[in-house]
């Protein structure tokens, strides 16, 4: 089998309804599956944003592919809100499982620990919490006076979807020092990574690169990409492009304007 | 000391916060927030110069002015250890409880203005000893009697985990300090410019004050050089519009 895949084929490996891990705009965003998947007709997804989501999560709301967000945050950054995901939650088509950044992260270090939960500080009193009913408030079973504190349950995405700079001919996949990637491959049942390009020689040869590398133990598709990530950034390769953020953002701030725009991405009409 | 006539109202907040922050040594401040940054580097600038401890820096999102290594959930694993001992946060609204509101108006899920959402707030606002809240719209909107969604609480019932807390309240009109004992903002000091009466009537919910409240302080001239001269430098490495409008303000003045 090659190393790497169509993109279109990738898109077929996520299902419907699947719980679909994606990074924040920071982190490595796979922009490059957005199309994909919006060509495949997929629906129903459960985002689960690490911690937080975009522009990414922004077009598969507005385009109807997503069933229920679970979150800390949706934001164009300094282009501003996210239209299409405040108009989801205005007119109520998505459910919100709103977080905060470190519970995102305690579900997916207790799924890559095989633990039912990880208990977490903070949050009580918050409506976060109040709004979770799958979070639960025990007391520290190892203080002597009432300690209250959330556990987290477990967070197994049935798949793990983001992009990177670089993958071996093994399937080894560069992360550098993102390590918020590997916890959501190690946790997801299933992870896609789409890179700028393959790489000679074996990222696992050298101390220097095996530190910053995802093993091919955990990534089972692959897909070349080149400015994939675009128009958010790619650390170490690229910036955010602000000016196609902002079109973006002027765009879908216009329902009809919008459907434009995922026509033009989808190839359904020149952009 | 001497002041420096005529500060702008940025270099004011700026220098606010540099102030706020004396005695820290790792401060964290996130993406998007150029004055808090300012105030931080102000900071850093002014402890070199002044031989105290140096202070860190760290700005989330930013691959030149951050110490981790181990992702996302390092800044919260630190913050959880006590390394980091100041923050920021802000608010869609904000109540005289110091209650927090990142994610909307109206009623929860449906809400009728929805914000981003509450990032890492429900978390750095228990374990960060020094949060400083700044909003710089002072307005009814914003400061209300009530938020309508508790992203995170100004304060616990005793016998919650919690290391840390509102510290202070930034805005463009004033300065307060919050008592968690009383549960209510104190009136610290009013920006030139504004005035009692007019912050009451911006302000949703009671406060305590001076009949005569102070007035913030000018910056002083030490602040200023350093304000103008590196911090602006390295404020343009990671917010090159802002330092550029802020040069710009100087210079027009």
């Amino acid at each position: 089998m090659p190393i790497s895949q169509p993109l279109d084929v990738l898109a077929a490996l996520i299902p419907d309804g699947a719980r679909l891990a994606i990074p924040a705009d920071y982190a490595g965003v796979s922009m490059a599956m957005v199309a994909p998947l919006l060509k495949r007709g997929a629906h129903g997804l459960h985002l689960v944003c690490v911690p937080t989501s975009g522009i990414q999560a922004d077009i598969l709301i507005g385009a109807g592919a997503v069933a229920t967000v679970e979150t800390s945050a949706v934001t164009l950054g300094e282009a501003g809100g996210a239209p299409a995901f405040n108009r989801a939650v205005k007119s109520g088509t998505i459910r919100l499982m709103d977080a905060t950044c470190p519970a995102i992260h305690a579900g997916l270090i207790a799924a890559q620990k095989g633990m039912p939960f990880l208990p977490l500080r903070g949050l009580i009193g918050s409506d976060i919490l109040a709004n979770r009913q799958d979070w639960r408030v025990i007391d520290n079973p190892f203080a002597d006076e009432r300690d209250p504190v959330v556990l987290i349950p477990a967070l197994a995405p049935d798949v793990a979807l983001f992009h990177a700079p670089a993958a071996d001919r093994f399937g080894n996949v560069k992360i550098g020092r993102r390590r918020e990637l590997a916890t959501m491959a190690y946790a997801a049942r299933s992870t896609i990574v789409t890179v700028e390009r393959i790489v000679e020689g074996d990222l696992m040869a050298s101390e220097e690169s095996a530190a910053g590398t995802l093993p091919a133990l955990y990534v089972d598709a692959i897909g070349v990409a080149p400015g994939g990530a675009a128009p958010c950034a790619l650390w170490g390769e690229y910036e955010t492009d602000t000016a196609a953020m902002r079109a973006y953002a002027k765009a879908a701030r216009d329902p009809a304007a919008f459907a434009d725009y995922v026509a033009a991405l989808t190839g359904e009409v020149p952009a | 000391m001497s002041a420096a006539p005529g500060a702008s109202p940025r270099e004011i907040l700026i220098a606010t916060i540099a102030d706020l922050l004396d005695g820290v040594r790792h401060v964290a401040v996130g993406a998007s927030s150029p004055i808090p940054a300012a105030g931080a580097m102000l900071r850093r600038a002014l402890n070199e110069t002044e031989g105290k401890p140096p202070v860190r820096l760290s700005i989330l999102g930013s691959v030149r002015h951050n110490f981790f290594t181990n992702g996302g959930v390092e800044l919260f694993d630190c913050a959880a250890q006590g390394r980091i001992d100041a923050f920021f946060l802000g608010g869609g609204q904000i109540d005289g409880e110091a209650n927090i509101n990142l994610v909307g108006t109206g009623t929860y899920p449906e809400t009728d203005v929805r914000w981003p959402g509450s990032f890492g707030s429900a978390y750095l606002y228990f374990v960060v000893p020094r949060v400083i809240l700044f909003r710089e719209e002072h307005s009814p909107r914003v400061f209300v009697p009530k938020v309508d969604f508790v992203s995170a609480p100004g304060v616990s019932d005793p016998g919650t985990f919690r290391t840390g807390g509102p510290y202070a309240l930034l805005t463009g009109k004033g300065l307060f300090d919050f008592d968690k004992e009383r549960r209510r903002f104190a009136l610290r000091s009013v920006h030139p410019g504004h005035s009692l009466r007019e912050i009451e009537a911006a302000t949703g919910f009671g406060f305590d004050h001076a009949a005569a409240p102070a007035e913030t302080p000018q910056p002083r001239a030490e602040a200023m050089r350093l304000l103008h001269g590196r911090v602006l430098d390295e404020l343009a490495e990671t917010y090159p519009d802002f330092a550029a409008s802020l040069k710009d303000e100087r210079a027009a003045a």
